[in-house]
């Protein structure tokens, strides 16, 4: 039975108990491209400080090993990654801002964790990392860190075109026990609380981040896995095609934000 | 992550001038409070208890860490040199294991 | 039951079940080990300052109103001290006061530090008092408290 009174609203002020400011009127200056808003800006001043000194930031933990293993040879090819492409600096400018990007070879998308296993297994000849270890998040880090800066543009036309629209898809498919799509929270009600945390409006700009709660480096896809499973819907697994394109579509919705990776979060 | 320290000071400094000293170590900090979730048995305690710095052969900072410092734990505090040397930076693992890491600063 | 292509409603089952669905997940995630009090953490004091009876003042904490994750906590203290051979700090102890354990963390210094200001990360329970401690090269003991209000769960993922 439908109640046709009960907007989505309610559900947030029952969760909550009170609606959030929404932080109007502020300069977020590079944060911000219109309407669209960092995770950063979210954020209490302490959390945005943890991110604003690349020291104080933990997740250069996993940068700094992503940078040795840069350079460190393995598997049966005698290769590293500085083999083929010298300079991460140099080489690796632009790949944060643009990917998930269509691979012809594969015919489908690919993220940067995944070309960077690809690299591995067909150039060096050597073991993939495991999704979500600390050689495969340190090196993510390291790539997209190389973009710091630059504005989110991912192609999503051309053979990316069908990929973006089932990314689309799954962002407004309501899921799970609680029926939610992605767009309910991030959408309709960023700003607001959700019981005790603001909701953001879900960029993945400075992802691989740190989250406080993770005491750790984590990817994209951790955070799609918890959100899927905080709406009680069965999580896809991490790599899957449903979370790449996913990937695309939330990657265009952040267009023309900055690339922050690696950020902090709460 | 194999354990691993950051460290960062600066390269040089005025004789007597007060400077900060930032740290940063790659540690999981296990409290020994938390359950395994498939067993349910305690994981025990595994943290970095204490860390001793150094600097020309002698003590400048120490710190004595308790579960309640997090993951990946940092510290920084303030230190003044006379004359150009080591910095020596040790982090104790419960288990015994010592972290160690040196920088140079030059002091004019 | 609902289908796709609406989103703008929710049914009242679908509402009560995200409230108490999202209330269960809270109260799971507070059973805990048994916690400090003020008077555990009074025991922990004792044990590291002796019978000694602090004096407010000269010990300033930095803490965030509201820390979004316990799990990492920014705290940093400053004891207003010349730090001279004669006069200084020799080491500042913090504690809090609903942790498992109230011991958080001891620092120590010298003359050679210049002043007594130091910053690390810590874990909170939940909502509580942390306790800072200074102790003088002259036996005398300063102490100040500050709440900090820790968010527990919400949309965590």
């Amino acid at each position: 039975m439908r109640y046709k009174s009960l907007t989505i609203t309610s559900i947030f002020v029952l969760m909550a108990g009170v609606a959030g400011t929404a932080f109007t009127g502020e300069n977020w200056g590079k944060y911000a491209a219109g309407e669209k808003r960092s995770g950063y800006t979210f954020m209490t001043p302490e959390t945005r400080a943890m991110q604003d000194d690349d020291f104080a930031n933990p997740a250069f933990l996993w940068v700094e090993q992503g940078q040795e293993l840069w350079s460190k040879v393995e598997g049966e090819a005698g290769k590293s990654c500085a083999s083929c492409h010298g300079d991460a600096d140099k080489s690796m400018k632009g790949v944060g801002a643009t990917y998930p990007v269509y691979a012809k070879e594969l015919g489908k998308l690919i993220n940067v964790e995944q070309r960077i296993n690809q690299c591995r297994t067909e150039r060096m000849k050597a073991k993939p990392w495991k999704y979500e270890s600390s050689q495969l998040l340190g090196m993510t880090a390291y790539v997209k860190n190389q973009s710091r800066g630059m504005p989110v543009n991912p192609k999503i036309d051309g053979a990316a075109a069908s990929f973006f629209e089932r990314g689309k898809a799954f962002y407004n498919q309501r899921r799970g026990q609680l029926d939610m799509a992605c767009m309910n929270c991030h959408v309709q009600h960023p700003g607001k609380m959700i019981r005790a945390n603001r909701l953001s409006q879900g960029q993945p700009n400075a992802f691989p981040l740190y989250r406080l709660k993770w005491q750790k480096l984590g990817s994209l896809h951790r955070r799609f896995r918890g959100c899927n499973k905080q709406v009680r819907a069965e999580p896809y697994p991490f790599g899957s095609d449903e979370y790449v394109n996913l990937e695309l579509y939330v990657m265009w919705r952040a267009r023309g934000l900055p690339v922050e990776a690696p950020g902090v979060r709460m | 992550m194999a354990t691993k320290p950051r460290v960062k000071v600066p390269q040089q400094v005025k004789k007597g001038e007060v400077f900060e000293v930032k740290t940063l170590i790659s540690h999981k900090m296990e409290t020994g409070l938390r359950k395994d979730k498939k067993t349910g048995a305690l994981i025990p305690r595994k943290i970095i208890n204490k860390l001793i710095v150094k600097y020309d052969g002698r003590e400048v900072f120490k710190a004595d860490f308790h579960p309640a410092i997090s993951a990946n734990p940092y510290m920084s505090f303030f230190t003044k040199a006379t004359k150009s040397a080591d910095m020596e930076f040790t982090w104790v693992d419960d288990d015994g294991t010592e972290y160690k890491h040196t920088a140079k600063i030059n002091v004019n | 039951m609902s289908k796709q292509g609406s989103t703008q409603t929710f049914t009242r089952r679908q509402v009560l079940i995200a409230a108490s669905g999202l209330a269960l997940a809270g109260f799971v995630s507070r059973v805990r080990p048994a916690i400090a009090d003020a008077a555990s953490t009074q025991e922990a004091i004792k044990k590291v300052i002796g019978g000694k009876d602090p004096k407010p003042g000269r010990i300033k904490l930095k803490l965030p109103e509201i820390a979004e994750n316990g799990n990492t906590v920014p705290v940093s203290f400053s004891v207003d001290s010349p730090m001279t051979k004669k006069d200084y700090v020799k080491a500042v102890h913090l504690f809090a006061e609903a942790n498992p354990r109230p011991n958080v963390g001891s620092f120590y210094f010298s003359p050679t530090s210049g002043k007594a200001t130091a910053s690390t990360r810590m874990r909170l329970l939940k909502t509580q008092n942390i306790v800072a401690l200074a102790e003088m090269n002259d036996g005398s003991v300063y102490m100040t408290k500050t709440k900090v209000k820790v968010t527990i769960g919400g949309c965590g993922g």
